[in-house]
Parts: structure tokens; C-alpha cells; sequence
């Protein structure tokens, strides 16, 4: 094994589907069970996964995502979204993997810090209020990198 | 592999100390266990967790995540971090003589 070990991470949460979030959760949830500090960045439509109201809501892609093995003609069809989504948490729930509120919840009690990005949070015309209690600041992105200092930045 | 003397019984250990065979574990080698985690004492609150994860463990053949000892064991994540510092599941289970969790989550 490397003698240095990691002491440090933040993740940049930039997506808002749910295979574009649970990632990075996983990232900063694991991080912490290992001891590592984990910051979490929420930008653009990544901010929906700290957003109170819609949170718990996210939702597969089924189109333009070749992964997914659906033409993306039936992709766009009426509750195949939906469908896919179900899916995907019914097997995130055999394995254990909590809701993303719930995900949220368990890394900042573990001392995860959550942040919400200003300049994207401005242009959605969000507030506070719109997140849930456990967003620690909206800060700006020179406030991100002095938060980030002494670790490693990832990007999802 | 490599074999270690707990509480005055040698068993066999992988390379960081986790126990290779649960069923080799008494609740005296605990202690001993929890110090080489950094933990000088181990509490009721600490045993509440140990026994919650051997008997879980029992019951389902795998480590409990860590959302599964909050939510079945009832225990707050933050009492988790406090009781086991950097690393609640990792070192619960070492010192629970089960070996490292695998698990993501």
C-alpha cells in the first residue's frame, strides 16, 4: 500500500439525474467511513439533489444515454423515466443505498460539509430556504477552492 | 497471514488485524482489539454496537451497512463518529472479530 494516504476530497456534484448524483454521495459518504474529510459542491442542476422539494424526486435519463440499452425514440415516451427510476431504486434499496435526502442527512451528521454553488443558485433564483437544513453555505467558487485546499477536487 | 494472541488464545488475522474467522472472537479479546483502534475503553454504547453487529452478522451472513446500524440498530450516525472516530463500521467490525466490511455504503 501507498504511504500517503488520501486525507481529503471534494466533490462537485454538477448533475441533477439520479445516476448523475448517487455517485458523488457514494464518493463523500465512503470518504468518511474511511476517515477521510469530505466536502460536497453542489452546482447547476446538481443543486436538485439539495433542493427540499425535489430532492427525493430525481430521476433517471433514459434518453441520450446509450448505456441505458433503450432507443432513445422510447426514451422519451411518458413514464419511461419513471419506470427506469423505479427500477434502479429498487435494486439501490437491496443494497442498502439510502434516498438522497436520507444520503444527505447520514454525510453531514458523519461531518461532511455540503455546499450550494452562488453563482448557480443566483441564476435558478434560489434561496436558502429552498435547501434542505443540511446545506452549511452558498459560497462562491473562490470560496470552494480556500475550503478545497490540502485535498483532492473531483468532478461529476 | 499472520497470527496474533488475544486474550490469551492465538487466532489467525489478515494483514491489518482483522480477525479471519468470526467464530474464533470472545467479548474479552474486545478490549485488546479496541486499542490497537485508538479506543483506551470500551463503553455500554460501544456494546450496544458490537453486539448489534455480531448478531446482525449471525442473522444475514454480512456486516451491517452503515445506514442498517443506524436504522435498525438505532444508533445516530453522529454517536457512531464519536464512538468510533474515523472509521464507525471498519473499526466496529474489527473489534467485533468480523472481518473488513466490503461493502460500499
Amino acid at each position: 500500500m501507498p504511504d500517503e494516504k488520501i486525507k481529503k476530497v471534494s466533490i462537485v456534484i454538477s448533475k441533477g439525474s439520479l445516476e448523475g448524483v448517487y455517485p458523488g454521495l457514494i464518493m463523500a459518504n465512503g470518504a468518511r467511513m474511511e476517515g477521510i474529510e469530505a466536502n460536497l459542491f453542489f452546482t447547476f442542476f446538481g443543486l436538485e439533489a439539495i433542493i427540499k422539494k425535489k430532492m427525493n424526486k430525481l430521476k433517471v435519463a433514459t434518453v441520450g444515454n446509450p448505456a441505458m440499452h433503450i432507443p432513445s425514440l422510447l426514451g422519451i415516451l411518458p413514464g419511461m423515466s419513471a419506470f427506469a427510476t423505479k427500477m434502479m431504486k429498487k435494486e439501490m434499496e437491496k443494497l442498502d443505498i439510502p434516498p438522497v435526502g436520507e444520503f444527505i442527512e447520514m454525510i453531514h451528521d458523519a461531518g461532511g460539509k455540503i455546499y450550494a454553488c452562488k453563482a448557480t443558485v443566483e441564476m435558478f433564483h434560489l434561496t436558502k430556504d429552498d435547501f434542505c437544513e443540511q446545506v452549511d453555505d452558498i459560497i462562491h467558487v473562490g470560496k470552494f477552492y480556500e475550503v478545497s485546499a490540502g485535498g483532492e477536487i473531483i468532478f461529476t | 497471514m499472520a497470527a496474533k494472541t488475544l486474550a490469551g488464545k492465538t487466532v489467525e488475522v489478515n494483514d491489518e488485524g482483522f480477525l479471519l474467522n468470526p467464530d474464533d472472537w470472545s467479548e474479552e479479546m474486545a478490549p485488546e482489539l479496541a486499542k490497537e483502534e485508538g479506543i483506551d475503553e470500551l463503553t455500554e454504547q460501544h456494546w450496544k454496537i458490537i453486539r448489534f453487529i455480531r448478531q446482525d452478522f449471525k442473522e444475514k451472513g454480512q456486516i451491517p451497512t452503515i445506514r442498517r446500524i443506524k436504522n435498525a440498530g438505532g444508533v445516530p450516525i453522529k454517536d457512531l463518529y464519536q464512538l468510533f472516530p474515523e472509521g464507525p463500521v471498519k473499526k466496529a467490525a474489527k473489534i467485533a472479530g468480523l472481518g473488513k466490511p466490503q461493502g460500499c455504503v
